[in-house]
């Protein structure tokens, strides 16, 4: 009992820095200070050699062009060994023909799991649920996504979140549902009167004062 | 280990990333730039390779040893 409220207790939130590690992994010793500067994608899955995770990860394989073009890291993590994780990606890259450029971490003393809140008791004691954590350059955790053992994570919406995300840092603006690049974003609410007066006669697209969009 | 083999001697990336030391010192970002390995990989192989004496830290930069740079003749 104790050690599930110590794991519950320890869920990482948003804005709060992500929990440090030293772990081993397919590419060595990794610590999370080496993706320092850079954007990082930190993902869990159940077990490799199972056939949801193999999916996934030819799916993230497929996706890594286009998350390195937006300067962002995969680290993949299961509480598999080192060997366990090898044996597995030479199989995918033998059987189906994709190579798992991203190093996977392998948790067998559960420590990041724990750290990040990655095994639910209520879906498995012993396995990590698919979670993902976007870490951005200072190493704050901006987005925290969990799904069931048994739903594969979606590619275009993790994407989706890196590219909404760099969008509303580099622009200090927020974006509607089902954003795209190249949507119109929305403008921050003001704060006072005067700024909600202004604010009509600035151009943006306004519903009303409190519901402005503009082009970027 | 990444960079360095059980037996001591650094693996390709780690004769890449030597290499690039042999210039100078140098900070994992110009080692990576250097080679074109992810940063990341460059600063962990760089802590292998000052663990396995074949590189020395200096601050936040590099210098390749002398027992590296006889690994990479």
């Amino acid at each position: 009992m104790e050690e599930v409220k110590e794991q519950v207790i320890s869920l990482p939130r948003l804005g709060e820095p992500a929990p440090a590690f030293e772990a081993a992994t397919t590419h060595g010793v990794l610590k999370l200070e080496d993706f320092k500067g850079g954007w990082l994608i930190l993902f869990s899955h159940p077990a490799d050699f199972t056939p949801v995770c193999t999916t996934e990860f030819i799916a993230f394989a497929e996706i890594y062009p286009e998350l390195q073009k937006r300067g962002v890291e995969l680290l993949g993590l299961s509480v598999d060994s080192v060997s366990s994780h090898i044996a597995w990606v030479r199989n995918v890259e033998e059987k189906i023909g994709v190579k798992i450029p991203f190093p996977i971490i392998a948790d067998l003393s559960k420590e990041v799991s724990l750290a990040y809140g990655m095994i639910h008791p209520g879906q498995s004691k012993t396995e990590t649920v698919r979670c993902v954590f976007i870490i951005d350059p200072k190493q704050i955790i901006r987005t925290v996504l969990y799904y069931p053992l048994t739903t594969g994570r979606n590619m275009d919406e993790i994407l989706r979140i890196i590219d909404a995300l760099q969008t509303t840092d580099a622009n200090a603006v927020a974006t509607p549902a089902n954003w795209r690049p190249g949507d119109m974003v929305v403008v921050p609410p003001p704060n006072t009167q005067e700024m909600a007066e202004e604010r009509l006669k600035q151009g943006y697209e306004c519903v009303d004062w409190y519901l402005c969009k503009k082009k970027l | 280990m990444a960079c360095v083999s059980p037996d001591g001697t650094p693996t390709e990336s780690g004769v890449q990333m030597l290499r690039a030391l042999r210039s100078g010192l140098g900070p994992p970002e110009e080692i990576a730039k250097d080679t074109g390995l992810p940063l990341f990989r460059v600063r962990s192989g760089l802590r292998e390779l000052s663990q396995a004496g074949l590189a020395n830290q200096k601050n936040d930069e590099y210098e390749i040893t002398e027992k590296g740079v006889a690994l990479t003749k």
